[in-house]
């Protein structure tokens, strides 16, 4: 018995020496940032660099809207240095989660200062929710950057200039990624710059940008679709002649493969909105993400 | 107006054309095998083979996608391995074939929407379990109108053993031995028509289009051939008003083409000239002599 208790406690000394406790160590000594998903701590890594430790609650491939937090997720917005939240409504959970972990970090919203657009859905509903998906115009990151700057040279002013460079740095990357995005659909002609698609995050790539993101009429993931959802969307793209069809995250590739030979429209690939991929998926980062749908929609729209 | 809500939706829209061009060859094919499983009393059967066809088709789409072939290949292996595997477990041990089955078709099911979430998202699982009769591409199409020609023919072949078994199957092992040899191709069409009529309806209704169609008939007929007829005629007549219906009402189309089968099945119970209900409770006076 005092045998086995000693070598237990042997084993936890010996754990307690390992690198990977070490490691723990050396985490705590950098600042602890919590961002709600992927996208945000991808910001926030760009700008804080080694001097954060940045993790996010919902992460790659997740879905943020119907999040359920986790203990664990408590735990780490209690630890955490700040918290980053992209607001407009997008983390409704994130009130409760903060609130319930007594987290004693600064709570950085990180879209302050964007001006908000109406949700579309919302707007047909009459209250006036914005749409929160801001992330998709490359200029609102800018925003979104400048805030994460600031946000972290207040709480360590000591790395205030090495966050200023590395934001400067990262504000340029997303300059060209802006450009790049406004040339290319500037080669696509104007009558081609619009797509059929369930998809509804893209509203602030749409005013950003000028291609048209037109919904479905009757089609939902929700449900089975119907021969008359089928033949509403056929028509749909028959008179507003639309060139793409983005329909991969309602309905089965088949029926889109049926869709697309009636109408002659193009297959377009997939689109990410809200979720980056792990880091082999071709969505790995937010400039990343953003130059593959641009990738995507000029290859389903170029004549 | 006749045309405008009868014609135009299939003379406008190719996918309803195919919708339709699948479900046809189904009833055609179905119909007749669901015929026969019901005259041998092994109607629950169908609905075990059509859920055993799904983990084969499952472990196809793992290792290939939505490929036709894989999913076909992994179904049939499937649907024929329970089949052969069931009359073995009844035959060998104290459980009747029909607990075997029921027994094999939940581990079926779990199994096949276990591996079919490992890969896919919802809307592949959806797929697998009501199907895409809306999305049926060239090679679905041969393939469906293959089986259900292959099944007319061999059905043809096999018609008298087939018959004499349903009738008295003591007689027909004493006088040919036709016997087994007709229960394994018919096994095996049953297989063959449910890995069909699971790329248009999916894993849960694929057995709709056989056994509802078979069950109205018993209502209306006595002979095997004349049963056969109106089998194929109930599935014609559900397929185009179940698509018309997910056409003009917006119901999700396996589903509604299945309904209408059970709407005249329910008529059929209720009115049927063989046994239906009406003729029970108010049955014509007797000839007195």
């Amino acid at each position: 018995m005092l045998s086995r208790r000693r070598s237990l406690g042997l084993l936890a000394a010996a754990l307690t020496a390992t690198p990977i406790a070490r490691a723990a160590q050396e985490r705590t000594a950098r600042l602890k940032v919590v961002a709600s998903f992927s996208i945000l701590a991808d910001l926030v890594r760009n700008v804080g660099g080694d001097r954060v430790a940045v993790d996010a609650l919902v992460g790659p491939d997740g879905d943020a809207h119907v999040y359920e937090p986790s203990p664990a997720d408590s735990r780490r917005v209690a630890d955490a240095g700040l918290i980053v939240v992209n607001g407009l409504g997008f983390e409704g959970w994130l009130d409760r989660l903060v609130a319930a972990a007594a987290a004693r970090a600064p709570v950085l919203v990180a879209s302050a200062g964007v001006t908000p657009r109406a949700d579309d859905e919302a707007a047909m509903r009459l209250d006036a929710a914005p749409d929160p998906h801001a992330w998709q115009s490359v200029a609102n990151v800018k925003r979104y950057v400048a805030n994460i700057r600031d946000a972290l040279a207040r709480i360590d002013p000591a790395g205030a200039g090495a966050y200023a460079a590395a934001a400067a740095a990262y504000l340029t990357r997303l300059d060209a990624l802006d450009r790049a995005i406004k040339d290319a659909v500037a080669k696509i002609p104007s009558v081609r710059r619009r797509v059929i698609t369930a998809h509804q995050a893209f509203g602030y790539f749409a005013d950003a940008y000028g291609i048209a993101f037109v919904a479905p009429q009757d089609m939902s993931a929700d449900a089975e679709p119907s021969a008359r959802a089928v033949a509403r969307v056929i028509t749909q793209i028959r008179t507003q002649h639309i060139p793409a069809v983005f329909l991969e995250n309602v309905v089965d590739p088949r029926l889109i493969a049926a869709i697309a030979r009636e109408t002659g429209a193009r297959i377009g690939g997939t689109l990410y909105s809200d979720a980056l991929t792990g880091p082999d998926g071709p969505a790995p980062t937010y400039v990343d993400l953003m130059r593959h749908n641009l990738r995507t929609l000029v290859a389903a729209l170029a004549p | 107006m006749l045309y405008s809500n009868l014609i135009a939706p299939f003379a406008e829209f190719e996918f309803m054309r195919r919708a339709l061009a699948g479900i046809l060859a189904l009833a055609f094919g179905a119909g007749p095998v669901g015929v026969f499983l019901m005259l041998r009393r092994m109607s629950l059967m169908g609905d075990a083979m059509s859920h055993a066809i799904l983990p084969g088709a499952a472990v196809g789409f793992l290792l290939a996608g939505l490929n036709l072939f894989a999913l076909t290949a992994g179904g049939l292996v499937a649907g024929l391995a329970v089949a052969a595997l069931a009359g073995l477990v009844a035959r060998t041990t104290e459980l009747k074939e029909d607990a075997a089955l029921a027994a094999f078709f939940l581990v079926s099911l779990a199994l096949g929407v276990t591996i079919v979430s490992v890969r896919g998202s919802n809307i592949d699982l959806l797929h697998f379990l009501f199907g895409s009769v809306l999305a049926l591409d060239d090679r679905t199409l041969v393939l469906i109108a293959a089986i259900s020609s292959l099944s007319l023919v061999v059905l043809a072949l096999i018609w008298r053993p087939l018959v004499l078994e349903c009738v008295d199957p003591g007689f027909l092992r004493s006088v040919s031995r036709a016997g087994a040899p007709a229960h394994m191709a018919f096994l095996a069409l049953v297989v063959l028509n449910l890995v069909g009529a699971f790329h248009a309806l999916g894993t849960l209704l694929a057995v709709g289009l056989m056994m509802l169609p078979a069950a109205v008939a018993r209502f209306w007929a006595r002979d095997a051939s004349a049963m056969i007829l109106i089998a194929m005629g109930t599935g014609v007549a559900s397929g185009i008003v179940g698509l018309l219906l997910s056409f003009h009402a917006g119901l999700p189309a396996g589903p509604a083409v299945i309904l209408t089968a059970g709407l005249l099945y329910a008529g059929s119970v209720v009115f049927g000239r063989v046994g239906g209900l009406a003729r029970r409770l108010a049955p014509r006076r007797h000839l007195e002599a």
